[in-house]
């Protein structure tokens, strides 16, 4: 995008900019050590559900923000999903404007406390940073300096609402609020049309609500967000299934000229061993929404939630470090992730694994459950797992485990959280029989415009992608709204 | 937010609760439930719907009193409000028209099992519904299902009402005389395995609708799966009707009982904390 790398030239050539260059020489910059983010003692947090990152203090922020080179060529921009222009963000908050890095964030990224706490920084923006690829030093704080200038507007109290077109009259519908959906809503609703996000659960915020819990997003973080929404008018309706408690059709007769899908991945998988229907065997979704939706750990609620003395999640994705790191919290004297590749190749994010091992999570890498054993009353005791050896590389360029014959032995357990993928939720697509769906459930678009198969209709997110990133989701989301504003715009008159 | 439009009891434990819900009015069909949710503390719980009315835009629900959520939902009086109603749910009941239709509906199972007997009823079978309960108290909604079938055979465990004996007994009867094309069973879970056994001996076709523990009832959580025909299934997006001769009842009942400790002990504070007020 050549007029992108021509206004981050001009944006770069700002006076202040070079003024906040020359202010350092480079070789002290480089010669300041990465910043350590402050967390919680893991032995007191893993009984509460206080965030474990507590955020940089300001002279720390100020200090790595120091560190960013502004780089001529600013690869760092490239890592990143939605391009946020990451020197200019930075090197506000190196001049102390720290609102106003806040409204750079703002420019690309519609939740930016969100992205700072979960993006998997070390594989996007801070992967391709200066000093990872050329200085093989630590990368500057990305995601850390986004939570700062994030978390200092919501705290200022000055949390700036974009300005929003006069309202154009037109209604469009959003199906699913989660960062997709969100994202969407906040940039339609930016173009002056009439936002309804529908929602089928009793709560706003998809994943980010009843999955990631609160000793990582706390729900105050997402709400702002979504009252940010509201402010620009953005109408949000609960306990509404599209397909189930109104169609398509219904929405269309009632005045909605464009809809967009952005309802995630919500179905848990399963691995079908025996056993594994087992009271006290459970999918990760269940337990996290029992715990995060229903708020089951804290005193008075009505949903109960098993607390298990010796707990395996099975899995080694986010969901599965979450799983268990909400057991240790629960009370569990011994949490285990149970996970068939090796550390390398687990997909959650380095620091989330991180935490879990500090807060005394046990990882049993290259192992595999291929067993449950009940006792008498239908309450799984045991678990028989497999030991695996990694092979080949497979599509997805990670090695694929084999199972080790005769390496089989029993662990015991008293519950066990199934963590191991989501399939696309197929709602939508059951009620609409025209709608072009991919052989693994997912919709299928124009990848330039995320349009489906049915003209009115764009989609994003997880239902498109499978389970994937709060980034990815919220990326698509801005991208169906440039093409349903140009849609609508061009099947107007 | 839905409101209670109005309420009656069927008996001290059974409350049939009318709420404002034009669009699941409009959409719903027999063997569709909704999950509701009382207060900011409250629990999704699954209730079918028992009847809709589209022009006064309400649905029915008919609850019984076995823990804190149902409770607390017989407790809200006309003018109160839901905190939260989704809807309808699961998929509707196949309703064809197949000659004699014996529907077996056991204790509050009867509720589910009136939409379903309505449905059968005009799509041009024959139908003859056996309900029975432990007592005569425990009879819910004999007038409404007398309204749509050819025959009602009413059966208590203790022969206080009805004829004296197990639900499976009033079918045994009916199956002997006459020839029954599709068997439908709503009840407790032991009710049903036994039910279905009895339709199986008689190679009776049977579909079953299952009533087992929920979260969010949107095929999102994987706690009402079941083993049907081998295969695990959710309730609450592949069901909850499935033929009842696959079902893994055995199974099914453990499951059911996985949070009964914590039920019960939620079920003593709360009936506590409403004697101390
Ligand atoms: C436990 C967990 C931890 C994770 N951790 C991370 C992380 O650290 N970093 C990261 O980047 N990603 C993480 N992810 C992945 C990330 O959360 C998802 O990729 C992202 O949320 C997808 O966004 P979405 O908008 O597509 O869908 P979702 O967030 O899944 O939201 C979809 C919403 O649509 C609603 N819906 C579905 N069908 C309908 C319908 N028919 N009508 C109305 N509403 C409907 C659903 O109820 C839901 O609320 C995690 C995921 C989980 C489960
Ligand atoms: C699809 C579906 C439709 C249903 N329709 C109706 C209906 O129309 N009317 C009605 O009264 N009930 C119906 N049920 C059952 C109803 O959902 C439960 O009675 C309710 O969840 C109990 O909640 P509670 O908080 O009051 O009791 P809890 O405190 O949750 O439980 C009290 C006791 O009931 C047991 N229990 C919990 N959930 C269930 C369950 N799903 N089935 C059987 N026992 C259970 C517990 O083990 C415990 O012993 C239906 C269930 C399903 C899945
Ligand atoms: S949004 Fe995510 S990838 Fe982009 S700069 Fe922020 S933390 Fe990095
Ligand atoms: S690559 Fe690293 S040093 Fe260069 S501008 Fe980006 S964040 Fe700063
Ligand atoms: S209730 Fe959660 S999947 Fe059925």
């Amino acid at each position: 995008m050549a007029t992108n790398i021509e206004k981050l030239k001009q944006e770069r050539d700002a006076a202040w900019r070079d003024e906040i260059r020359k202010s350092k020489k480079n070789k002290e910059r480089t010669d300041i050590p990465r910043v350590h983010m402050p967390e919680a003692p893991a032995m007191e947090r893993r009984h509460s559900y206080v965030e474990v990152n507590s955020g940089l203090i300001t002279e720390q922020a100020v200090l790595e923000a120091s560190r960013c080179l502004d780089c001529p060529d600013p690869t760092c921009i490239s890592g990143c999903p939605v391009e946020i222009n990451i020197p200019k963000f930075i090197k506000n908050i190196e001049r102390g404007e720290f609102l106003e890095s806040a409204k750079v964030l703002k420019e690309t990224s519609t939740l930016p406390a969100v992205c700072g706490r979960v993006c998997p920084q070390e594989k996007q923006c801070e992967a391709s940073c200066f000093y990872q690829l050329k200085l093989k030093k630590e990368p500057v704080a990305i995601g850390y300096l986004e939570r700062f200038a994030a978390d200092y507007e919501q705290q200022s109290g000055q949390i700036s609402i974009p300005e929003v077109a006069q309202n154009n009259g037109v209604k469009v519908a959003v199906i699913g609020s989660g960062p997709a959906g969100l994202a969407f809503a906040g940039d339609m609703a930016k173009f002056g049309y009439k936002v309804h996000v529908f929602e089928a659960l009793h709560q706003i915020g998809g994943v980010l609500k009843y999955g990631i819990p609160e000793f990582r997003l706390p729900n105050r973080i997402v709400d702002v967000e979504i009252e940010s929404l509201q402010k620009m008018g953005v109408e949000f309706e609960n306990n509404f299934i599209v397909g189930k408690t109104a169609t398509i059709d219904d929405l269309r007769e009632e005045g909605f000229k464009g809809f967009f899908v952005g309802s995630g991945a919500g179905l848990p998988r399963f691995m079908n061993i025996p056993g594994e229907n087992l009271v006290g065997i459970l999918s990760s979704n269940e337990y996290l929404t029992r715990v995060n939706l229903m708020g089951a750990s804290q005193k008075g609620m009505d949903t109960p939630v098993v607390c298990g003395k010796n707990v395996a999640v099975i899995g080694g994705g986010n969901t599965a470090m979450d799983s268990v790191r909400t057991a240790l919290r629960l009370g569990a004297e011994k949490a285990m992730i149970i996970y068939r590749r090796s550390l390398e190749e687990m997909p959650a994010r380095v620091e989330e694994v991180k935490h879990a091992m500090e807060e005394g999570v046990e990882f049993l890498t290259l192992c595999n459950p291929v067993e449950y054993i009940g006792d008498s009353t239908g309450r799984v005791k045991q678990m028989r797992v497999q030991k695996m050896v990694l092979g080949e590389p497979d599509s997805s360029g990670r090695r694929s485990p084999v199972p080790l014959e005769g390496s089989e032995y029993l662990i015991d357990v008293d519950t066990v959280v199934v963590s191991v993928g989501v399939s696309p939720n197929p709602l939508i697509s059951q009620s609409l029989p025209n709608l072009k769906v991919s052989r693994w459930g997912t919709l299928e678009v124009n990848p330039d415009t995320l349009q489906t198969s049915i003209p009115d209709l764009f989609a994003g997110g997880d239902i498109v992608r499978g389970g994937a990133t709060v980034i990815l989701a919220m990326g698509d989301g801005r991208k169906a709204a440039a093409s349903m504003h140009d849609y609508l715009s061009n099947n107007q008159a | 937010m839905n409101k209670v439009v109005s309420k009656s009891f069927f008996s001290e434990n059974v409350v049939c609760i009318e709420i404002e819900a034009p669009r699941i009015a409009k959409a719903r069909k027999a063997g569709h439930f909704v999950m509701v949710r009382v207060g900011d503390k409250g629990e999704r719980i699954p209730l079918t719907i028992s009847s809709a009315d589209i022009q006064k835009g309400t649905i029915t629900l008919v609850v019984q009193k076995v823990g804190v959520t149902s409770r607390k939902l017989a407790e809200l009086e006309p003018g109160d409000y839901i905190t939260d109603l989704v809807g309808p749910l699961g998929q509707a009941t196949h309703v064809k028209n197949v000659g004699t239709v014996l529907a077996c509906g056991g204790g509050v199972g009867v509720a589910p099992l009136l939409p379903i007997v309505e449905a059968m009823k005009e799509a041009g079978n024959r139908v003859i519904s056996v309900i029975a309960a432990r007592n005569k108290d425990l009879i819910i909604l004999e007038d409404q299902i007398r309204a749509f079938s050819d025959e009602v055979i009413v059966m208590t465990d203790d022969g206080s009402y009805g004829t004296k004996g197990l639900i499976t007994e009033g079918m045994e009867m009916v199956i002997a005389r006459e020839k029954i094309d599709e068997a439908v069973i709503i009840g407790p879970a032991i009710m049903m395995k036994f039910a279905s056994l009895t339709t199986k001996k008689h190679n009776i076709p049977s579909i079953a609708s299952l009533n087992t523990i929920m979260v969010d009832g949107t095929g999102m959580c994987g706690a009402c799966r079941v083993t049907v025909g081998g295969k695990t299934r959710f309730v609450c997006v592949d069901g909850p009707e499935f033929d009842a001769h696959q079902v893994d009842f055995d199974e099914m009942l453990l499951r059911l009982g996985g949070y009964k400790e914590l039920e019960k002990q939620a079920e003593v504070e709360y009936l506590c904390a409403s004697k101390k007020k």
